[in-house]
């Protein structure tokens, strides 16, 4: 169990820069993600915990040590990694044996052989322990894979991407699995993935990484309801956020070029942001279909989803997502009425794309 | 497999089948010739045309092992019955084997230049896979400056046709003092094969992920351990290949042996053909002894041929 600390972490290759001054702490016990694109600079963030790269400045902390001189051996914590992270040749006892047959370690064998059948019961993957790892599924070379990683117990637990090679039922069902047993041994996740989905159903943290910075950190009701930028408002959300540019007229959003007018509530800054460039967001399920609402729209496509609907709406040159229950009939090219939940637009300003909710 | 199923397909096959036998029986003819031979009477050796169906005997290998000299008188009936079977052979060819003053037979230098060929073979296949392959681990694994350059500065040693510095590595030896000795010959060969080794070991550890070593770094071990558990066992097969090549060359080699070595150190290819040269060239001999020399390779390559047959389609095994 440990706390992390990154400090102004900046790290270079040759002339490429892939983390920018990056400030980042995870507490104790916590299930932190870190949400990215591919070439964000996630795998590099866990690369330097894990002591596998070092950082060209900054410096990191491990329960208030700084381990910018400890190898990856010594800072005794376990990655999980999308493929290749299990010893092939080796059976899956000897892939849960070898962590602990480490010279540094010094387990007895006795302890060694009950821990490793501990940790196959709670993953559920007895029947396999003799088996080879080359023939293993996916499903079950990651769970042995998070096995060698439990067998440790290892300050910190990191994960790149552990669930992005499966099948979205198996997927599914590891992730449920993993939050569990997170939450069962409670030890510190360091979680890295492009999937948003994952982030907000795994995350007691979410960490919005962009282009080798950290641009947003907060609980996934932070991160979904209050996004600090444009980036973060798209990167969370399926589908994401809708983002129409306009202008505030006392208390109004007018939608430009002319589309629709609608009020802003609370949201709106009670003063000096009249006429300014800004861009509204505003998420699909607070987008209300219903007759006598104030601004007609065109159905452009329906999506069954089973419990909802998402409904992408037509109002002059906009696209507009919106959510609507199973039961609601909807036709393409049918002539509907919007509403949105004033209480819930969020305001960037158009030039930076930062939120004016966070810019105060 | 597939099944073949159309009777347009079988012919095919058998065709393919029969060309296959035709191409491999083609191959085979000069090693049927020189094992024949080895086993030949000394005078149906060089027949024309040449003799299929003989009575094989043993007398050339007989020949290959022992010290001999012309008979000057024929032995006695006594001499002739007293002397061991190996020894009658050497009478019935009008030779007798030499014998020290207390009576011990005296062998032939082959054994000797076998043993030779051995010693220098294995030191300097051990020598140039081993020392490859930590070289290839640390280029395929490490960044550094020069990279390219260094990498290409290792395979520019093969450049030259090695016979061109035959004659200065002569006067350096014989300096250094280095001439006739195995440790000679093993440095000679183990350069010769390492920047082949090198570059063919780089290639098949580039095909190894990295995360398997990170992975038992971050599991509590150090590089070195690493290297030994786990990129040494996933690099079994190209090691094999690599040593096979490294073994074929230094087995084979003929010029440099031949410079640099005259007696201590003499390995089997001068020597064979040395043979030719003492009194009239009697070809079973130099038959038999070829045949023992092509054993080790032939012997080294089957042992090792289930990694070969992965190694010579690297590039394209593992995804």
């Amino acid at each position: 169990m440990a706390h992390i600390q990154l400090k102004t972490i900046t790290k270079k290759f040759g002339g490429h820069t892939a983390l920018k001054g990056l400030d980042l702490e995870i507490q104790d016990g916590e299930f932190f993600v870190l949400l990215g694109e591919t070439g964000a600079g996630k795998t590099t963030t866990l690369r330097l915990i894990a002591g596998l790269e070092k950082p060209t400045e900054g410096k990191i902390f491990i329960d208030g040590t700084d381990v910018g001189d400890w190898g990856a051996a010594e800072r005794d914590v376990a990655l999980v990694l999308q493929q290749y992270s299990l010893y092939p040749r080796y059976t899956v006892r000897e892939n849960l044996e070898f962590p602990l047959k480490s010279k540094i370690r010094r387990v007895e064998p006795a302890e060694i052989a009950e821990r490793v059948t501990r940790v196959a019961k709670t993953l559920r993957i007895e029947h396999l322990l003799d088996r080879k790892t080359d023939r293993l599924s996916g499903g079950e070379m990651q769970r042995v894979s998070i096995g060698r990683a439990i067998v440790r117990k290892p300050r910190v637990f990191l994960m790149d991407e552990p669930l992005s090679a499966l099948d979205a039922k198996l997927r599914e069902a590891l992730r449920t699995e993993l939050k569990n047993l997170q939450m069962h041994l409670g030890a510190t996740f360091l979680f890295v993935t492009h999937d948003q989905i994952e982030a907000m159903s795994m995350g007691d943290k979410i960490g919005v990484l962009d282009k080798g910075r950290l641009v947003q950190t907060g609980t996934p009701k932070e991160i979904y309801s209050n996004p600090l930028n444009t980036f973060v408002a798209r990167a969370v959300g399926s589908p994401p956020m809708n983002l129409l540019d306009g202008t505030l007229a006392s208390g109004r959003a007018v939608i430009a070029p002319k589309s629709f007018e609608l009020p802003c509530g609370s949201a709106a800054p009670a003063r000096g942001a009249d006429g300014r460039p800004l861009v509204f967001g505003i998420r699909p399920e607070d987008v209300v279909i219903e007759a006598g609402a104030p601004v007609e729209a065109i159905v452009h496509d329906v999506e069954n989803h089973g419990v909802e609907k998402i409904v992408t709406l037509r109002v002059g040159d906009w696209m507009l997502h919106a959510t609507a229950p199973a039961r609601v009939d909807l036709a393409m090219e049918q002539t509907v009425r919007f509403d949105w939940n004033p209480e819930k637009v969020a305001l960037f300003d158009r030039a930076t794309g930062v939120s004016l909710r966070h810019a105060g | 497999m597939a099944a073949v199923r159309t009777s347009g397909e079988v012919a095919l096959n058998r065709v393919a089948i029969a060309a296959v036998i035709v191409i491999t029986l083609v191959f085979l003819a000069p090693i049927y010739w020189i094992a024949s031979t080895a086993f030949k009477p000394r005078n149906l050796a060089t027949t024309i045309p040449p003799t299929v169906l003989f009575q094989p005997e043993v007398s050339p290998w007989v020949k290959l092992f022992t010290k001999r000299s012309q008979l000057r008188t024929q032995p006695t009936p006594e001499e002739y019955e007293a002397a061991p079977w190996w020894e009658r052979i050497v009478f019935d060819g009008g030779e007798k084997v030499v014998r020290d003053g207390r009576g011990n037979v005296q062998w032939s230098a082959y054994p000797d230049r076998f043993m030779n060929s051995l010693i220098v073979a294995i030191t300097s296949t051990v020598l140039a896979v081993g020392m490859g392959t930590f070289t290839a681990y640390g280029f395929s694994r490490f960044k550094m400056k020069g990279e390219a350059d260094l990498l290409f500065f290792i395979l520019s040693t093969r450049m030259l046709p090695p016979v061109v510095v035959a004659i200065p590595m002569f006067l350096m030896y014989r300096m250094v003092g280095l001439n006739d000795t195995h440790w000679g010959l093993i440095i000679l060969y183990t350069a010769f094969n390492l920047s082949f080794s090198v570059w063919l070991m780089k290639g098949f550890i580039d095909e190894i992920p990295k995360e398997y070593e990170e992975a038992a770094l971050v599991d509590g071990y150090t590089r070195m351990q690493a290297f030994f558990k786990v990129v040494l066992p996933e690099a079994a097969t190209g090691i094999a290949a690599t040593a096979v090549f490294c073994f074929i060359t230094a087995w084979n080699e003929y010029a440099f042996a031949l410079i640099m070595t005259n007696r201590r150190a003499q390995t089997a290819p001068p020597f064979i053909p040395s043979q030719v040269g003492s009194g009239l060239p009697d070809w079973t001999v130099i038959a038999a002894g070829t045949v023992l020399f092509l054993l080790p390779v032939a012997i080294f390559t089957f042992l090792l041929r289930n990694h070969l047959l992965r190694g010579m389609s690297f590039g394209a095994i593992r995804k």
